[in-house]
């Protein structure tokens, strides 16, 4: 009882707050100041959902495949070697990975869509291969023993089983995949990062803003879409959500 | 029929090679059930496993029905065996329906066959299609979810069944009963089955053959009674239990011992009747008394005969209880240990009299064999 009353009252702060920001917005004239990005907003954000689409596409089919095939029970061993260069891979900062890809790709969209798929593929093919190992033994078994050939096994025991967890993989790959692409305006690739980091060298926060809350609102909508997805894809049975 | 011939797997590990199944040699004619029995660890999951491939065997053959499987493809080779595992191994991304039709699907059925099938073999493990198909094996019990386990097993109909501890995961008033329903089920069905389990009891109620394994050896192979009147060594001995004179208890029906002749008073006939008919037949303590229809109503005692004057009618006791020719010797044993009595009327499926069952019947039926083995050492020596 009392948490629901702590949560009641904080859901009322945060639409006191909300609106406050609304009523500050509106009357310091900074809604009509960002209002004047709207052209370039629209430009922009297509083509920052066309770098995440594409980065994106790129890495959810590179690496899904990857993570089903490092899962196989013949590449165990070289599994978890792989799985050690991955994770390494990780620890290397995004905006590394793109200036090195600058350094080899040069300057535009290729290396930007290179150093985003790079930095996208990893939490894919780490839920994709965890997801599969995760598949218990007992239900591997079972599917073999009652005939299904490893094809049958993959597609209608495993992978079925593994999709929550992939689904997951994805979603945070994809989040973080378009709150990495303003970074790919620093090698030349455009985005939404044009107006962050151009407002920031102008010491502009409006036309910063301007970028930013763009840049917010298509991070939750692309969570919010794979959350849906998953929701829908994921059978009944397995999924968590619909439990 | 499943035979298999010299069946071997060595397992090789870091620690040098390990046999876990060493030559095994054994034959489950159509129809039966052949328990695999041991500790853990003793080749008995393995031998199961390596019939269906589950576990590739080093050397040595299996023969289904007759025919070398050693050419067989692994796949068409599993479909043709139902399979149990302990773990059950329900898929749960799919519903109940698509569950059971796997194998079917698999083999190509079209979609009127099996889900007719499906239905068919829902009515068999007595779950009701239309509450159950629909849902997911999550939302069932673990015992309606096992019995799902070997409707799949036998959707596709398969000649053989293979069982690793089908009941093991199932709490025991649930596991009795499903040991029951499979029983019966297997009465109609005639499945030739092999069937893991490391539970003695469990052992001798389903097996029509008990194969006892030892590190990797087969040790002992013979009918539940055979094993337990007969063990061949001091391991399969103590493995058996020193109670294992009282397990042969389950495998005896009350028929098959129950005597024929049985001296009745009817209510009508006086007490000095009675005491004649005692000594007549032999009884020491009381004898029955039955209705018109040969119904046991009571029973007279022989100090009260011997005692006083009347009719029967006016003088009976009730009768503490009955046994029925498809009870087990364990429960009529139990049922005497209960009531303190040292014999007790048998009835038929009317609930007419048939014949008594006392204390020194049991004891000399289980004893007979024993005796036979002593007479034998005797003559031997």
């Amino acid at each position: 009882m009392p948490l629901q009353s702590l949560r009641g009252a904080l859901r009322l702060l945060l639409i006191g707050f909300v609106f406050t920001a609304g009523i500050w917005v509106q009357a310091s004239g900074t809604l009509d100041e960002l209002l004047f990005y709207l052209p370039d907003v629209q430009f922009l954000a297509i083509e920052h959902l066309w770098l995440t689409a594409v980065s994106g596409g790129l890495a959810i089919l590179v690496a899904i495949p990857l993570g089903i095939i490092l899962s196989r029970p013949s590449m165990a061993r070289a599994a978890e070697s792989a799985m050690q260069v991955l994770n390494v891979g990780t620890t290397i900062p995004t905006l590394a990975v793109l200036a090195l890809s600058m350094s080899f790709l040069g300057i535009g969209t290729v290396p930007a869509v290179f150093g985003l798929f790079v930095a996208t593929l990893l939490p894919i093919t780490r839920n994709t291969y965890a997801g599969l190992k995760g598949v218990s033994a007992a239900l591997r078994e079972a599917a073999a023993g009652i005939g299904m050939s490893p094809l049958q096994r993959l597609i209608k025991v495993e992978l079925p089983n593994a999709l929550y967890v992939i689904f997951a993989g994805m979603r945070t790959a994809l989040t973080i995949n378009v709150g990495t692409v303003p970074l790919a305006f620093l090698i030349g690739a455009g985005g939404l990062g044009e107006l962050i980091f151009t407002g920031i060298d102008l010491y502009d926060p409006v036309m910063m803003l301007a970028g930013a809350i763009p840049t917010a609102l298509l991070a939750i909508m692309v969570d919010a879409l794979i959350a849906t997805t998953a929701f829908v894809a994921v059978p009944r049975g397995v999924n968590p959500s619909r439990a | 029929m499943i035979r298999l011939d010299n069946l071997t797997k060595v397992f090789d590990t870091p620690k040098g090679a390990v046999v876990a199944a060493d030559h095994i040699n054994m034959e489950v004619p159509s129809g039966e059930i052949c328990i695999l029995l041991g500790p853990s660890g003793c080749g008995k999951t393995t031998t199961l496993k390596m019939i269906n491939r589950i576990i590739r065997p080093t050397s040595g053959k299996v023969f289904i029905n007759g025919e070398d499987t050693t050419g067989l493809n692994t796949q068409e080779l599993r479909r043709s065996i139902g399979y149990v595992i302990q773990q059950i191994g329900l898929f749960p991304n799919m519903t109940i329906e698509e569950n059971i039709a796997v194998v079917p699907k698999l083999l190509g059925w079209d979609k009127a066959r099996y889900k007719a099938r499906v239905r068919e073999l829902m009515h068999m493990i007595a779950l009701e299609p239309d509450a159950f198909l629909k849902r997911y094996p999550s939302e069932l019990s673990g015992g309606q979810q096992q019995r799902i386990g070997v409707a799949r097993a036998l959707a596709a109909d398969p000649p053989v069944m293979l069982m690793d501890e089908p009941f093991g995961a199932i709490d025991p008033i649930n596991r009795a009963v499903i040991q029951d329903e499979f029983l019966k089920m297997q009465q109609d069905l005639r499945k030739t089955i092999m069937f893991v389990s490391h539970d003695i009891d469990e052992a001798i109620k389903m097996g029509d053959r008990i194969a006892i394994f030892r590190a990797g050896k087969l040790e002992q192979y013979s009918s539940p009674d055979d094993l337990l009147a007969d063990p061949k060594d001091e391991f399969i001995e103590s493995f058996l239990g020193e109670d294992r004179a009282l397990k042969r208890l389950n495998l005896v029906k009350v028929h098959d011992l129950v005597s024929q002749e049985v001296g009745t008073v009817t209510p009508d006939d006086d007490l000095g009747m009675a005491l004649s008919r005692m000594d007549d037949f032999g009884y020491h303590s009381a004898i029955v008394m039955v209705n018109e229809r040969h119904q046991p109503v009571g029973v007279i005692r022989r100090s009260l005969a011997r005692t006083t004057k009347g009719y029967c009618r006016d003088h009976f006791e009730p009768l503490p209880t009955v046994t029925h020719l498809d009870d087990d010797l364990r429960k009529v044993a139990s049922l005497m240990f209960a009531h303190d009595m040292t014999w007790l009327p048998c009835v038929d499926e009317g609930g007419r009299l048939c014949g008594h069952i006392t204390q020194r019947d049991i004891t000399h039926h289980l004893g007979a064999r024993y005796r036979v083995q002593q007479a034998d050492a005797i003559t031997e020596v």
